[in-house]
């Protein structure tokens, strides 16, 4: 991607404002997550020039970008696949059966956890407690939570989104782009 | 039968919307504080209630309040704390997600009551479809007159916004919670100064649990003297249970406090017994950082009293033979569950979270895991429990922090219950691979408590 490329189109800025707007005059760093996770629904993960646009975005230096992209984990500072099937392996989930889960969507996609599969498809990374420990075990896709897996509910799943890939978060429709 | 507070109404078809929450009675809560209660009448309620904080500590809520500073012409900020993250914890989530007008009212409460006009709900990053929910509700919320200037003639001015996390633990801390929504890393501030004179931009600041803040809607509406009266002594009111593990019926459960530990397993109104009629292993009653309990001290006391789901009862005989309510995180395990590798596993995630910034975490989080990982696949020795239970003392107490207690206290625990579930991993190195230990030999408390 080039720098000149790196754009929202403007529904993506509208909802930029309406973020910034949450907070006082002055404090729009404070919506730096929120369009963190737009930057990279749009870009596909946060390079260092959709960082950078960021940072020019909320007039902040590109280091504050920068630091908060490496901190929180659900950012991508590297190309990921179109869907990230995210596994939670903690606790409750593990004694539920995740590492099988796991194990079954390596094999299917033949991919290790952290890879992404050579069409550029599917991203597989298993992830620490995501809230659902009484519908064990679960991945998350996308914003949407899949409980109580079963390997012919993975089957189904992958089925689906080979069919129809969807962004990661924020359901992009939404915006229109 | 458990008095319903805060679910009462979650059956009800359509009680995410606005006007089908208003029918079941809500915002009448708004509307009383509004026309015949002042600022302080809420707090005093609050404080009546007996209400603890619903996220962990069990801090009473009302004295929070109280501390929050007022100088002159420096804007206060509530915050809710969405950032649910401790593993077996998913009340919050439900609840937001069922019923989101509920924490919205229990919002334009408590802010009244702190005297703040913007108030923000801070929710994990990975619960974008429960901001999603929230943001609906809060629209309606602003269209039919309950947020915004002049809140129904009241001359209350108050704005709601929800912000977003992004996959960190450690933002469910006060103070790393208002540094994320500040836009910066997750990484906890020095304590003093405490939020309640410095928080968000350096203003004074409350930061409250989803649940805690909800219980403010009928404390208000009953006043905080009949909530005081419905739970057990200095555990007041109902609680979100969120249960997962080996039960027949996981999920979430409003309990009155005072339940016994034993008729909520085993009831088949709660969670129904083991799984697979297997027997009980073990429980984590108030998610992942508090201690573990063996088979026997779940139900009963080291005394022989019954355990119940209280405060009180849960932390009966300190961390020797006890455990903490903390968030409500009820993990149960039966016997073929391994509790090296669930030790493993907890100890993993603590260090997947820790922030990095006091070095007895950073690194101490990190040791732990790579030692009971050589225990796990037997390759440890024994000494390695020693040494275990060496790094996790050197942790307690060490951090900026309690995501350095809470990483220090399961491992604690693990090895005090069932060192011999440990030494069997040592001595069998190979069978441990594909057994389980199964359940451990009771204790008396003297020997528990050396």
């Amino acid at each position: 991607m080039s720098q000149e490329n790196i754009q929202f189109p403007e529904p993506l800025l509208q909802e930029v404002a309406r973020q910034i707007a949450k907070f006082p005059e002055g404090k729009q760093k404070s919506s730096l997550l929120s369009v963190l996770h737009l930057a990279q629904a749009h870009f596909g993960y946060l390079s260092e020039p959709v960082m950078d646009y960021v940072a020019r975005l909320l007039h902040i230096l590109p280091i504050e970008v920068y630091e908060v992209a490496t901190f929180y984990s659900m950012y991508d500072i590297k190309p990921v696949g179109k869907v990230k099937l995210e596994v939670c392996r903690t606790g409750p989930c593990m004694i539920e059966g995740a590492e099988k889960i796991v194990a079954y969507i390596e094999n299917k996609l033949g991919i290790k956890d952290g890879e992404t599969t050579p069409d550029g498809l599917f991203t597989l990374k298993t992830v620490e407690c995501l809230g659902a420990c009484g519908y064990a075990p679960m991945l998350q896709a996308g914003e949407k939570f899949h409980e109580h897996l079963t390997e012919a509910k993975v089957d189904e799943l992958i089925e689906q989104y080979r069919k129809n890939p969807i962004a990661n978060y924020l359901g992009l429709e939404n915006y229109g782009s | 039968m458990d008095r319903k507070l805060l679910l009462e109404h979650i059956g009800v078809e359509g009680i995410h919307t606005h006007d089908v929450y208003r029918k079941n009675g809500g915002y009448k809560a708004v509307e009383k504080a509004l026309k015949s209660m002042s600022p302080d009448d809420v707090v005093e309620e609050v404080k009546k209630s007996g209400l603890r904080g619903r996220g962990g500590a069990g801090f009473p809520t009302g004295m929070k309040w109280s501390f929050i500073a007022k100088p002159e012409g420096v804007p206060r900020h509530l915050l809710c704390n969405a950032d649910e993250s401790e593993p077996g914890t998913f009340k919050d989530r439900y609840l937001m997600e069922k019923i989101p007008h509920l924490l919205i009212e229990g919002m334009i409460l408590s802010s009244y009551a702190l005297g703040c006009n913007q108030s923000y709900i801070y929710i994990r990053g990975e619960y974008m479809f429960v901001l999603q929910i929230l943001e609906k509700a809060i629209a309606e919320a602003y269209a039919n007159g309950w947020l915004g200037k002049n809140i129904k003639g009241s001359g209350f001015d108050l704005d709601l916004a929800v912000s977003t996390g992004a996959g960190a633990y450690i933002c469910g801390e006060e103070t790393a919670l208002i540094e994320s929504l500040e836009g910066k890393r997750g990484n906890p501030r020095i304590k003093p100064p405490f939020p309640a004179v410095k928080g968000l931009w350096d203003r004074p600041t409350v930061v409250n649990n989803v649940e805690t803040i909800a219980a403010v809607v009928p404390i208000v509406n009953d006043g905080g003297g009949a909530y005081a009266q419905i739970g057990l002594g200095r555990s007041t009111g109902t609680k979100l249970i969120s249960a997962s593990g080996n039960v027949n019926n996981p999920g979430v459960y409003e309990i009155t406090l005072g339940l016994s530990v034993e008729e909520f397993i085993y009831s088949d109104q709660y969670l129904g017994g083991i799984k697979n009629g297997k027997k009980l292993k073990a429980c984590v009653p108030g998610g992942s950082s508090v201690p573990i309990l063996p088979h026997y001290l779940v139900c009963k006391t080291a005394t022989g009293e019954d355990r119940l789901m209280t405060y009180e009862s849960l932390s009966e005989g300190g961390f020797a033979t006890g455990s903490m309510l903390g968030s409500g995180g009820f993990i149960v395990y039966d016997e073929d569950q391994c509790i090296v590798r669930n030790t493993w596993n907890f100890t993993r995630f603590y260090h997947h979270e820790s922030c990095g910034q006091c070095s007895p975490c950073r690194e101490g989080t990190g040791w732990m895991e790579k030692v009971l990982h050589r225990l796990e696949y037997g390759h440890g020795k024994m000494e390695d429990i020693d040494l275990l239970w060496d790094i996790q003392r050197k942790i307690e107490g060490n951090t900026i922090c309690p995501l350095g207690d809470a990483a220090a206290w399961p491992v604690a625990a693990a090895i005090r219950h069932f060192r011999e579930e440990f030494e069997w991993h040592v001595k069998e190195p190979k069978l441990c691979m594909t057994k389980n230990y199964g359940l451990v030999t009771e204790k008396t408390f003297e020997t528990v408590n050396g």
